[in-house]
């Protein structure tokens, strides 16, 4: 019995994320009394597993075939379900990735197993393994035990673990050959590529306005922009609002836009959803306006306003007015 | 092509939430409820599709008698008809198990393409469309911003991190969790929303299925706030004095006016 963490790279450079699970999968061992190892997936994933080997673990498993050289959902959860089926880890570990997101769940199902997805936290009861994630875009916060069989399968949110507390060690690396045939694999993937070049560069602000659902109608976007205007800040905004097609794609803030860590953040009208704030919670001073109190965003804040931001954008546009002179 | 979108009916996304008493779910009396938005993507996706390739758009739906609106409201849109499998106790459903009837359902339906929002907004397991594909043995992707017809099948757009695509080609019947944003939702009509009364609404007891219930391996032992990680400082009141003391720290204590 064992903790397994199954670390994503792609074209042999580590996804950030992974180095936070091999964190948790070490502390997950420590605290349940159980070896924990990992396994990278790939072709000729040699030198990552070589990496891995200089960590505290019981042991490395270097996943290899041709058909892993390109990720796919039918080849990844083929390979992972034969090495599991060899490894019997008690608990299984992923990175909460798009690429997990897309081929974890099959994984599980296969085994006729639930992914407990986005963990955010965890702690243990009476020997047991307790893992916390979020409902509600986290709005509330539920504890969920683990029932029945072993392996169980759970997926952690970016930035719930810390990459720089893993512990350097050192550990045998296996090579472990999957059994896998072309025809398994049904869906073809082609290369990847971005959209045109930004042309705004959020990045470089040093203050940014954001603003969200909370704005109602592209109508009144202006009243945040006279906000934004006044502080000499950026506009920006939550994915709801690009989507909608009120302000450009280039100007969101998120996982699947950009990641910003400015000298202040004001975020209006956003109630922090975890693709929204793993994109912005880096910024040194954060200030939140929403009218419910139990919104997300106010946990990551230095500075809250609790209400209607139709009144309270145009007063505050008034006293940063004053307070620049 | 014949296409069957699942959605989901959640509570509305500016609803006040509070825990009930048990701490096993939140206080559903007074909340209202619409359709899961990246579903709603989903839905647009599969009318569109119908309108370029022609075809039939079925609605699929689990969830308590209240859904009934969320799925009138699809077929309004335009939909064709409707499943409603018809379960009081979704919230202790896990994605496996809902999974596992709408796999029942659509195994009987034989579509060419399965759409689905890619996770929704109460739950947030973003698993269920995976699940339903691994369980009819069709081949998938996820996160979906843009899809094709193809000569041999689909090509669709993957939305990945920090602004990464990839075009995936797959053959059809599969299945696609689309994300928010891929389309421009349409309002349904007044003529369309006259037609909805008449289209075929199917309810299925979820006991119906045949679908054999299994010990769940995770339980969702206990619902909570979620603690503050920050010391925030809050300000409430007079949207005027609120301002006034926001920039006063923002200018004195924060420095960053």
């Amino acid at each position: 019995m064992s903790i397994l963490a199954i670390l994503e790279q792609r074209g042999g450079a580590w996804n950030r994320m992974s180095f936070e699970t091999l964190a948790a999968a070490q502390q997950f061992g420590a605290e349940l009394g159980q070896p924990a190892s990992a396994a990278v997936v790939g072709q000729g994933v040699g030198a990552l597993a070589s990496e891995l080997a200089t960590k505290q673990l019981a042991k490395v498993y270097a996943v290899g075939h041709d058909l892993l050289k390109d990720y796919t959902p039918d080849g990844y959860a083929a390979a992972l379900q034969q090495l599991i089926g060899q490894a019997k880890p008690e608990v299984v570990l992923f990175p909460h990735t798009y690429q997990v997101r897309d081929f974890a769940p099959k994984l599980a199902t296969a085994l006729d197993r639930v992914l407990v997805s986005d963990v955010v936290s965890h702690h243990v009861d009476g020997g047991k393994l307790v893992l916390v994630r979020q409902l509600f875009q986290g709005k509330i916060n539920v504890d969920v035990r683990l029932k029945g069989q072993a392996p169980w399968f759970a997926s952690l949110q970016a930035g719930a673990w810390r990459a720089d507390q893993v512990q350097a060690g050192s550990s045998k690396v296996e090579t472990f050959a999957p059994q896998l045939s072309s025809a398994d694999i049904r869906t073809k993937p082609l290369e990847l590529f971005r959209e045109a070049q930004r042309a705004v560069d959020l990045t470089a602000a040093d203050i940014i306005v954001s603003v969200g659902r909370g704005i109602k109608e592209a109508e009144n976007i202006e009243i945040v922009q006279k906000l934004a205007d006044a502080l000499g800040a950026e506009l920006a905004a939550s994915r709801p609002i690009c989507d909608a097609g009120w302000l450009p794609m280039e100007r969101q803030v998120g996982s699947s836009g950009q990641t910003v860590a400015p000298k202040m953040y004001m975020a209006v009208g956003i109630s922090g959803a975890i693709q929204h704030l793993v994109g912005m919670k880096g910024s040194k001073t954060i200030v939140a306006i929403n009218k419910d109190p139990n919104a997300p965003i106010f946990e990551v804040a230095d500075y809250g306003i609790v209400g209607d931001l139709f009144q309270v954008v145009p007063a505050l546009v008034e006293e940063v007015r004053k307070a620049k002179g | 092509m014949k296409i069957v979108v699942c959605i989901k009916q959640v509570p509305a996304r500016d609803s006040l939430l509070r825990i009930d008493e048990s701490a096993g779910w939140i206080q559903e009396a007074d909340l209202s409820y619409e359709i899961n938005e990246p579903d709603a993507y989903a839905l647009e996706e599969g009318l569109q599709l119908k309108e370029k390739h022609s075809g039939e758009v079925v609605v699929l739906c689990l969830g308590p008698a209240r859904a009934a609106q969320t799925i009138r409201e699809a077929l309004a849109k335009g939909a064709d008809r409707a499943i409603h499998i018809e379960e009081e106790d979704v919230a202790n459903f896990d994605p496996l198990a809902s999974a596992k009837l709408l796999a029942a359902a659509l195994k009987a339906e034989k579509p060419d393409l399965v759409l689905t929002g890619l996770q929704s907004d109460d739950l947030g397991y973003g698993q269920t469309g995976v699940i339903v594909a691994q369980l009819l043995g069709l081949p998938h992707a996820t996160i979906i911003m843009q899809v094709e017809k193809t000569d041999g099948g689909i090509k669709v757009k993957r939305e990945l991190e920090d602004g990464w695509f990839q075009h995936v080609e797959m053959p059809l019947p599969a299945l696609l969790t689309i994300q928010s944003g891929i389309n421009k939702l349409r309002y349904a009509t007044l003529m369309g929303i006259k037609k909805a009364k008449s289209k075929e609404v199917k309810r299925v007891e979820s006991a119906e299925l045949g679908v054999a219930k299994t010990e769940s391996s995770i339980e969702a032992a206990r619902v909570y706030l979620p603690g503050r990680t920050k010391q925030t400082q809050l300000f409430e009141g007079d949207a005027k004095d609120v301002a006034a003391k926001l920039v006063e720290k923002l200018k004195f204590e924060a420095r960053v006016l």
